[in-house]
């Protein structure tokens, strides 16, 4: 393909470029050539091409607009990755760019019809039609939503390295510009741990493109003496390329570069980011070849390219002069400089004697192209909305240069306030949060001569409160010269209509004004109503003129009107560079590889993965039959290591666990575990666990697996309430825990090398022994969840493996089975214990759980005792029952069936099993109280609407003498 | 194209009538002052003025018009509750916003979308049952789905058993919807504004005003207004100006995230939610990923914004859903949720009389615009609880009768 060249070629164009390194890169299909260091949007327009995408709602062609990835212009879909910014994102040998939303070609997409039928989309069109009749919506909804979003996703693509890097520092500053420089260079200076972090690949910002006093090599000079500096500095780091996308509470701050995202902590944080450009609102004012001024001088000094051949500068400050020189040095004709004002005389003098038309007390009043700004209209400015006759002035570059809105954001996000400064015409932050100091244009400070002196300041002040040496920070700096930057009403309004305000979301003054004289007349309706400055760009170039719409629109002015709230992210964050690489933490214990290599199947249990039974997936019932018969005949062992377990220590630990458990602890004997119940302050069951005393001082409390946390948190809560003499440690990770039950676990025990007597009368039920066993220190607890003689043993972590494999050795002899969560769901429903969890839900107060026994009648409190005492004395209205089925041959309900009386829902079942060990199914159900007595008869409506029928039973199902567990 | 639009594209005026009227003063005495112009004060309003006659109605607001989590919700609309009184009430919610685009003459952008609730653990999949049970029992639409199913009727999401928390199944809740969250407070302002209903936004309250223990009427930032009756709804202050009226609420203040993607082209028709990985998606009309997650783990009455929640949101996003992670996050905000003990609201009479509560929306309020609104007049207007509200009333937590919806909560708390 040939195209025309708009290269720069002489030397000091193109300055990130490396012309040494041709690349070639697709868009829509044909190829281009561009340099290595070239963004999208340079390399294609260096090639000619000008459209780079199409609107979101009417589909108008656009072309750069920031060269900054400020805005939705440039944006491009390259392989998968949508919604890229074309101006910032650089090309790479063989890149495959797609032009997005359109129909068609990107220069010729049928969708821009939309734009003839713009009078029939008024702002909100979408509310007042597509609802009648009722469920239209359904019909007009698809094709709605097809024309809507930007790029798009591909389901199949896999997403690639992310990951993350924590960064600390005594200060940092945001912005590599001249203001950023002074800052960081004293700070660093002043003995802090800079850090400086800039989103260009090089530093200098303004200093890379702008002028100092009409003079571009004093920028240079400018920059390489900063940037010489910089080098010097010993305490001061440097991100290039990255951009800080929020602050946050007390400074902490996130930044992106590429796959990474920075997690920063600072002392004190100095905002230099600069402004935004703002837009001179007119007619067609969305037609390529329309850019800011930075864009224009980006374009040519970074990346080498011509913007155009023949511009129209508008302007409202100095900066429009200064480009109108770079654009002389580049060869491009300048037809005229529209001054929207009549201040800079020895500005227009220089242009007079080059030959240059200045119209003052002008501006730019439409523009006339279709894929391409052809010419302008300009007119002079009578008032506020008035325009004198205009000339046509043919061009095929406009650059406008009529204010900037300092980037504030950041220190909104964490709580700055905004306000509107007339004087400036520019919203400035006030009440800066601790610890964030502001300068160069984000302070107001725009004058080259002190922009030097205000940030070294700021930066030096920053640096001495974040090292304690001095705690006030450096008074604001005034800047007389802010004045001259912004236009106060950069808005034209002509017959032609077309003015836009919101690129992004394709709003026009008229859009702005419908809005308001719909009624919603607050800043904050109107967003939300015309969606001004919620796209991808957030208003970045909209806000202001949006805001000043309004005021003329009610009659109010700009300060009143007040603005929206800046939100993070500043820039949009890939959901990538927030997961990171995903840690999502697994919990092992220390026998994880025993059950591997046992082939377990494993459930996840919070962060916990444990076995819920030996083998594999399609065999799980028949290995949980097995390990349940293991249990009951022989003896089985189960890794309990992730049961929660909470030591409390100290003078006062008996005294404690009485106020938060419902029993009495006061009392316990040392060597004695209770059973520990807990309830919340609405009197809920929350969790139980057993507290065993080793000791006057000494308790160790289980708590269930899921739980522990919650109760270590509430535990730890309670005990800063109360002060007491305790020291609360969650130990759940520190040991192993595994549970050897059946009828022949004391035989595996005793023949183990031991300093404990495993006789039932040394070691009775509910006892706990510490000692050694097989060399291993280890504590000891019978218990009887699963309804069998049981030793639950708990060894430090790093033995549990050893200690396994001695049992396992040693069990052998009797057969013993590894058994898992299922297995052990089973015995304990056949023994008729609860889960906490499954047999309780949100509101079930230990009554309903016929758990009354295990509260305290005699100890003045316990957390959650009033409620339970007044539901007890109430009389609750359901109660947790065990069932069979009347039938033996009905089929097995589901856990959460229903039962169901009288077609109303009277109680539901929570656990249910068909019991090995008793050949008939039977589970736990909640019933009303009036029901809840054995022999009553109840219906349970299982899968297909099937009614089954039920019978009340008295637990335990098993062995309710408890002989087997106490023997 | 649709007639309305060609009407108003062919007027050369090009200028609708204001649908939005607001007053120019304040009065000093209204027969009803709502505290709270969001979705709930001002649905209350538009159903006294259009089912009651009332229409002497002030509502007043500290802030903006439907500025607080009316705007901050995530716009999800379901019935597939736990509790029967529960699901009797979103049912009559759901029923109320399919007919409300039509009732208040704005698109509501009402779209049935399919909910899924996922579940990772047998635990959640036993929650999905008991709700798919008592939803079917009282005839809203859920059933449980297994992973296939779930493959099968969403299938860009990632339903592998690689992964740390594999999808064991779903509850799936066909009628789930998504509406233009917005629009709905709009439409309940406009109607009742064309009845004379004054909304007055900037109007702090600032003391609630009593005789004994009846309520008559409030002290603003804009000096005292009187009323017959007072109603409070103020999600995120409930417990505040409960306060000004001299009674306590149960009630826990709790911030709770969203954050929304660029725009891209349709690609996920369902909302998704999954309470184990602590997240909710679904994609709005204009193309923008809405997502949230659990609510904070601390009190607070301030809507700023934290960058763990979005760290936190997309590792487990991206389980979901790989291919999203070149998309990126646009905004995020927060909401300010009263949390109940029972995740259920609290509506109805006080121990104040003629002073009527409207709270405890925690995380579930935007749901329930419509019905409360409904009810809520209702109530306010004959000064009994309705029966549908009589679940819900204040009085439950002395009597220990609490609606237990925690299982129906869509993500942690």
């Amino acid at each position: 393909m040939t195209v025309e060249n708009f290269r720069l070629e002489a030397k000091g164009w193109g300055f990130l470029l490396d012309r040494n390194k041709p690349l070639k890169f697709t868009f829509d299909g044909e190829t281009y050539n561009g340099f290595d260091g070239d963004v999208i949007a340079s390399a294609l327009m260096a090639s000619g091409r000008h459209v780079l995408s199409r609107s979101f709602k009417y589909h108008r062609p656009r072309g750069v607009l920031t060269m900054a990835g400020h805005d939705a212009n440039s944006m491009v879909q390259v392989g998968a990755e949508p919604n890229v910014r074309g101006d910032r994102h650089g090309i790479a040998a063989g890149m495959q760019v797609i032009s997005v939303n359109r129909i068609g070609k990107l220069d010729r997409d049928w969708l821009a019809v939309l734009g003839l039928f713009s009078r029939f989309l008024p702002v909100g069109f979408y509310y007042k039609t597509f609802f009648r009749p009722r469920g239209a919506w359904r019909f007009f909804e698809r094709p709605i939503r097809a024309l809507a979003g930007l790029g798009s996703l591909d389901p199949r693509a896999h997403h690639g390295y992310f990951d993350k890097q924590y960064l600390f520092c005594d200060v940092l500053v945001v912005g590599g510009g001249p203001a950023g420089l002074h800052a960081a260079i004293a700070s660093a200076s002043t003995g802090a741990d800079t850090l400086l972090i800039d989103e260009w690949p090089v530093l200098g910002g303004s200093l890379l493109y702008g002028r100092i006093s009409g003079s571009r090599a004093a920028a240079e000079s400018k920059r390489s003496e900063l940037v010489s500096q910089v080098e010097r500095c010993p305490n001061l780091r440097i991100l290039n390329n990255t951009t800080v996308s929020g602050l946050f509470a007390d400074n902490w701050a996130s930044a992106l570069k590429e796959n990474r995202l920075f997690k920063i902590r600072a002392k004190q944080t100095v905002l230099a980011s600069g402004g935004y450009d703002q837009l001179l609102v007119f007619s067609k004012n969305d037609l390529p070849g329309i850019m800011f001024a930075d864009a224009a001088q980006r374009l040519m000094r970074l990346y080498g390219v011509k913007p155009g051949s023949k511009a129209v500068i508008v302007t409202s400050n100095r900066f429009g002069y200064d480009v109108a020189l770079d654009l002389l040095e580049a060869g491009v004709e300048v037809a005229a400089i529209v001054d929207m004002g009549n201040a800079n005389e020895a500005g227009a003098s220089k242009m007079e004697a080059l030959g240059i038309r200045v119209i003052f007390n002008s501006t730019v009043v439409k523009a006339k192209g279709k894929a391409r700004v052809e010419a302008v209209a300009v007119g002079p400015m009578l008032d506020r909305d008035k325009r004198g006759r205009a000339e046509w002035v043919g061009c095929d570059l406009v650059v406008m240069s009529v204010g900037y809105s300092p980037a504030i954001n950041l220190a909104c996000h964490t709580g700055a306030k905004v306000y509107y400064d007339p004087e400036i015409a520019m919203h400035r932050a006030t009440d800066l949060p601790r610890g964030i100091a502001v300068t160069g244009s984000v302070g107001g400070i725009w004058s080259d001569a002190s922009i030097g002196a205000s940030s070294s300041d700021v930066g030096k002040s920053a640096a001495q409160m974040a090292l304690g040496t001095n705690s006030t920070p450096v008074a604001p700096a005034q800047d007389d010269s802010a004045r001259t930057i912004t236009h106060h009403w950069p808005i034209t309004e002509s017959s032609a209509g077309e003015e836009f305000v919101d690129f992004d979301e394709d709003l026009r003054t008229c859009d702005i004004d419908d809005t308001v004289q719909a009624g919603y007349d607050d800043i904050q309706l109107v967003k939300r109503y015309s969606t001004a400055g919620l796209g991808p760009s957030q208003g970045r170039h909209a806000n202001i003129n949006t805001i000043r719409l309004v005021a003329r629109a009610t009659g109010r002015s700009v300060e009143e009107i007040g603005t929206t709230t800046f939100r993070p992210p500043l820039v949009p964050e890939k959901f990538g560079q927030l997961a990171g690489r995903g840690f999502e933490p697994t919990r092992l214990t220390a026998m994880h590889e025993r059950h591997v290599e046992l082939d377990a199947s494993f459930t996840p249990v919070g962060l916990w993965l444990r076995p819920a039974y030996y083998g594999p997936k399609q065999r799980g019932n028949a290995a949980i039959t097995a390990e349940v018969t293991a249990v009951r005949n022989g003896v089985g062992i189960i890794d309990v290591s992730t049961l929660g377990g909470l030591e409390i220590r100290g003078p006062d630990a008996a005294a404690f666990l009485d106020r938060v458990y419902t029993f009495n602890f006061l009392k316990q004997p040392v060597g004695r575990s209770r059973y520990a119940l807990l309830t919340d302050e609405s009197g809920v069951i929350i969790d139980d666990g057993v507290a065993c005393r080793l000791h006057e001082q000494h308790f160790y409390v289980t708590a269930t697996t899921g739980a522990v946390d919650q109760v270590y948190r509430l535990l730890g809560f309670w005990n800063q309430h109360w002060r007491m003499d305790v020291d609360i440690a969650n130990v759940t990770a520190a040991y192993a825990g595994m549970n050897v039950a059946g009828p022949d676990s004391r035989a595996v025990l005793e023949k183990l090398e031991s300093d404990i007597d495993f006789s039932a009368g040394a070691f009775p039920y509910l006892a706990v022994r510490i000692g050694r066993i097989a060399g291993i220190s280890v504590k000891i607890l019978r218990v009887g969840f699963v309804g069998e003689l049981g030793y639950e043993i708990h060894c430090l972590s790093g033995f549990g493996a050893k200690l396994w494999d001695r049992l396992i050795d040693t069990g052998k002899h009797f057969g013993i089975t590894p058994f898992g969560v299922e297995a052990q769901r089973v015995l304990r429903l056949e023994k008729g214990h609860i889960i906490i969890g499954q047999d309780t839900d949100g509101l079930t107060n230990p009554a309903e759980a016929n758990m009354v026994w295990a509260l305290s009648k005699t100890k003045p409190s316990y957390l959650g005792k009033r409620s339970v005492d007044m539901q007890i004395a109430k009389g609750v209205k359901r109660k947790l029952v065990g069932f069979t089925l009347a039938d033996a041959a009905s089929p097995c309900p589901k856990e959460s069936h229903l039962a169901i009386q009288d077609g109303n829902i009277i109680g539901r079942v929570t656990s249910v099993v068909r019991s090995p060990t008793l050949s008939k199914v039977i589970g736990l159900a909640y019933l009303p109280t009036e029901l809840a007595l054995p022999s009553t008869r109840f219906s349970i409506r299982v899968d297909g609407g099937r009614m089954v029928e039920a019978e009340v039973v008295p637990t335990p199902f098993y062995d309710p003498e408890n002989k087997r567990q106490e023997m | 194209m649709p007639f309305a639009l060609l009407k108003y594209g062919l007027n050369p005026r090009r200028r609708d009538a204001p649908q939005l009227k607001w007053p120019s003063e304040i009065k000093k005495h209204y027969d009803v002052v709502i505290i709270g112009a969001g979705g709930h004060g001002l649905a209350t309003a538009y159903y006294l003025a259009t089912r009651h006659g009332i229409t002497n109605i002030a509502v007043l607001d500290k802030a903006w018009m439907g500025g607080g989590n009316t705007a901050r919700n995530t716009t999800i609309i379901r019935a597939n509750y736990l509790t029967p009184e529960g699901v009797a009430f979103y049912k009559e919610s759901v029923e109320l916003f399919r007919g409300l685009s039509q009732e208040l003459d704005i698109n509501i952008m009402y779209s049935e979308r399919g909910h899924f609730t996922l579940a990772h653990t047998d635990a959640a999949m036993r929650t999905a049952r008991w709700r798919a049970e008592v939803n079917k029992h009282l005839g809203v639409d859920s059933e449980v789905v297994d992973a296939k199913d779930v493959a099968r009727l969403c299938p860009i999401m990632n339903v592998s058993e690689d992964v740390r928390y594999p999808v064991l199944g779903a509850l799936y809740h066909p009628p789930g919807a998504l509406a233009r969250h917005d629009a709905i407070a709009w439409g309940y302002a406009k109607g009742a504004m064309a009845r004379g209903v004054e909304v007055h936004p900037g109007t702090e309250v600032v003391n609630i005003l009593k005789e004994g223990d009846r309520v008559i009427g409030v002290d603003t930032s804009r000096g005292k207004i009187f009323a017959d009756k007072v109603v409070q709804a103020v999600a995120g202050s409930s417990s505040r100006v409960s306060a000004l009226a001299g009674f306590r609420l149960p009630i826990k203040t709790i911030p709770l995230q969203a954050c929304v993607s660029e725009p891209v082209k349709p690609i996920l028709d369902q909302i998704v939610v999954s309470g184990s990985l602590h997240v909710y998606i679904s994609q709005s009309a204009r193309g923008e990923m809405v997502m949230g997650g659990a609510t904070d783990p601390y009190g607070l009455y301030s809507s700023r914004s934290t960058l763990d929640f979005k760290e936190g949101l997309m590792a487990h996003m991206l389980e979901l859903f790989p291919f999203m992670a070149e998309l990126r996050v646009l905004r995020q905000w927060a909401g300010i949720a009263d949390m109940t003990p029972d995740f259920s609201p609290v509506m109805g009479l006080t121990p104040v009389r003629n002073y009527y509560i409207d709270s405890g929306w925690g995380t579930w309020g935007f749901k329930a615009t419509p019905v409360c609104g409904f009810r809520m007049a209702e109530c306010v207007a004959t000064g009994r609880q309705p029966e549908l509200l009589a679940p819900f009333a204040l009085g439950r937590f002395g009597s220990f009768d609490l609606v237990g919806e925690k299982g129906a909560a869509s993500v942690g708390h």
